[in-house]
């Protein structure tokens, strides 16, 4: 605490024009929300939805790069993917929603594997940028392959009939919806699954020793290619959850739905500290209601100007984050 | 009989590099055998090239008859060897414990895990006091104290250390190499890499002194220390 207290002087000193101005957001914030709480707070709630489907997918860009450094820009696509063969699962083959759920996330985790196989770990050792460049190659690929007329095709499909009925209830004039439940839910039983695989199991002990130091992870008898394969797995896993429960909220499909969610999602990653799981979900947290409360109390042609601002905001203030750790010192 | 571990005509690139020129050496089971030479000579080189994580482009080295060459890292360790590498790699955000954990990573059965680092900590008790400590919070000595029984965590039956005295007090080196010697006592064969030679000297069998990629010199220990090259080179008298 004492700690945070001295970071925030020294941030303060440091840029106290940013600061000035974050101040005055949030005093002009708690102006509006006591004009209209009510309001207010259905901007929060849907903040905090959307802010799950964002962590889902933070977690992989942040576990990821943890693991291999490289910021894996397919990620929002394969989110796409998740979305997709969620779409599939249910629409034509009528799967119901828990069913979908896992097809998605098997499909993506499949499809991440396939790309790091092909695309990033023959690059392991080259320069860092240019695995970057790869990666953000790859994106243009899915996007632009998967829009092709015999594949999805360029255009909007409308997700429907919906493996979920919506149903929405009144609670002290808030809206809220049983698809908000299931994507917190969801969520939460993702988060709290990643937290106990990463920090108490044998698996995640070898992924944090991965993470931190290959050759000596090697000597420990890890076998770090099987490690790496399994992050990307895992964070495409939980981007396949994102992306379905993303779709089931805004139920309208194209093979450029990633890009935003996945920008925005690595935005988040970022402003949590790049590397750092609880980072990740704080960071989608706050980005979701971030957007929300543009949308609503400015315009939502703003919204996306005001998250991006963040990111510049961030690299500016601290690069490594909230929780990130500052570099290490590496061999 | 035949050594424990051969090491043969042993070549290792780094691109263009040409590190190891041609080393050969063997171990004998129970022994203290010491690698020693000055900077840059290919000490290291050797040890990770025996632990797998480097290929060589020629020679080979066989470790109770199976050539490591041909086998993964991780089979390498479940064989029976570890590797204490050189400036410790202790894994910093991680505890103590789950740094020796890691070093049990091959093995399954939690029970006689749990017996090793029981074992561990009667060797080095002041790691039972910072178990919940992360690893890079310890002190320079400690975190070499870690290393070693992260390395032991494996049971190997031979155990590679590269350099454990570097940059440690005096009185720290004296207590690691008297562990080191304990550790030889209860039947593990050790590999120790020096380039403080006057102390590996004093407790190995043998010893190898390598000079830009080959061998130059080998003999038991205490032939060498008397060696007018050793002597004048190694330990500056
Ligand atoms: N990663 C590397 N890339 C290129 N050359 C290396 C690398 N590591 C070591 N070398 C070179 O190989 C030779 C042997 O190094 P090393 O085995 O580390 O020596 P020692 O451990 O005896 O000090 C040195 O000339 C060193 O410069
Ligand atoms: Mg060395």
């Amino acid at each position: 605490m004492q700690k945070l207290l001295n970071r925030i002087a020294v941030s303060v000193r440091k840029s106290p024009v940013i600061w000035a101005i974050g101040v005055l957001l949030l005093a002009w914030l708690a102006g509006r929300a006591r004009q209209n709480p009510v309001l207010f707070a259905q901007f929060l709630v849907d903040g905090i939805r959307l802010g799950f489907v964002y962590a889902l997918v933070a977690l992989g860009y942040t576990m990821v790069y943890g693991i291999v450094r490289l910021i894996n820009f397919a990620h929002g696509d394969v989110f796409m993917i998740g979305a997709f063969a969620a779409f599939f699962a249910t629409t034509r083959y009528h799967w119901s929603f828990v069913p979908a759920m896992v097809l998605a996330m098997v499909v993506c985790a499949f499809l991440s594997v396939v790309i790091e196989r092909i695309a990033y770990k023959p690059l392991r050792d080259a320069p860092r940028i240019s695995a970057l460049i790869t990666a953000v190659g790859m994106s243009f690929f899915l996007e632009y392959f998967t829009a092709l007329n015999f594949v999805f095709t360029p255009n909007f499909i409308v997700f429907a009939p919906q493996p979920l009925q919506f149903k929405s209830w009144n609670v002290l004039g808030v809206t809220v919806s049983n698809i908000m439940f299931v994507i917190i839910a969801v969520g939460t039983i993702c988060l709290v699954a990643l937290y106990y695989l990463v920090y108490r199991t044998k698996l995640g002990k070898a992924m944090r020793a991965v993470a931190w130091d290959k050759p000596t992870a090697r000597l420990m008898g890890i076998d770090v290619d099987l490690v790496i394969t399994f992050t990307f797995a895992l964070g495409a896993a939980l981007a396949g959850v994102g992306g379905m429960l993303y779709v089931v909220a805004y139920p309208q499909i194209r093979t450029f739905l990633g890009v935003m969610p996945g920008l925005k999602s690595f935005i988040a990653a970022v402003f949590g500290g790049i590397g750092s799981i609880p980072g990740a979900f704080i960071g989608a947290l706050t980005i979701g209601m971030v957007e929300t409360l543009a949308a609503g109390y400015l315009s939502s042609t703003l919204r996306d100007t005001i998250v991006f601002s963040i990111l510049i905001i961030v690299l500016l203030l601290r690069p490594t984050g909230l929780f990130g750790e500052a570099a290490k010192e590496k061999a | 009989m035949t050594a424990m571990l051969e090491v043969k005509n042993l070549h290792v690139f780094y691109g263009a590099i040409h590190a190891l020129q041609g080393v050969d050496f063997e171990l004998n089971e129970g022994e203290i055998v010491t690698l020693i030479g000055a900077n840059g000579a290919g000490k290291s080189t050797t040890l990770k090239t025996i632990s797998g994580l480097l290929r060589p482009r020629q020679g080979s080295i066989a470790f109770r008859g199976v050539d490591l060459t041909r086998v993964s890292a991780t089979r390498i360790v479940s064989l029976g060897i570890s590797q204490v590498p050189e400036g410790r790699k202790i894994f910093a955000p991680l505890t103590v414990r789950e740094n020796l954990e890691l070093g049990a990573y091959t093995r399954k059965d939690a029970r006689e895990i749990q017996e090793s680092m029981e074992r561990v900590f009667a060797s080095f008790p002041r790691l039972k006091e910072r178990i919940n400590q992360p690893g890079g919070t310890l002190s320079g000595g400690e975190q070499q104290m870690l290393a070693m029984g992260r390395g032991l965590m494996s049971k190997p039956q031979l155990l590679l250390l590269d350099e454990p005295s570097m940059g440690l007090s005096p009185l720290l080196v004296e207590e690691i190499f008297r562990i080191i010697v304990d550790i030889n006592a209860h039947g593990t064969s050790i590999l120790l890499v020096e380039q403080n030679a006057a102390m590996a000297l004093s407790i190995a069998n043998r010893a190898y002194v390598l000079e830009t990629g080959t061998v130059a010199l080998h003999g038991p220990a205490a032939e060498l220390l008397e060696k007018p090259q050793v002597k004048t080179a190694y330990l500056g008298r």
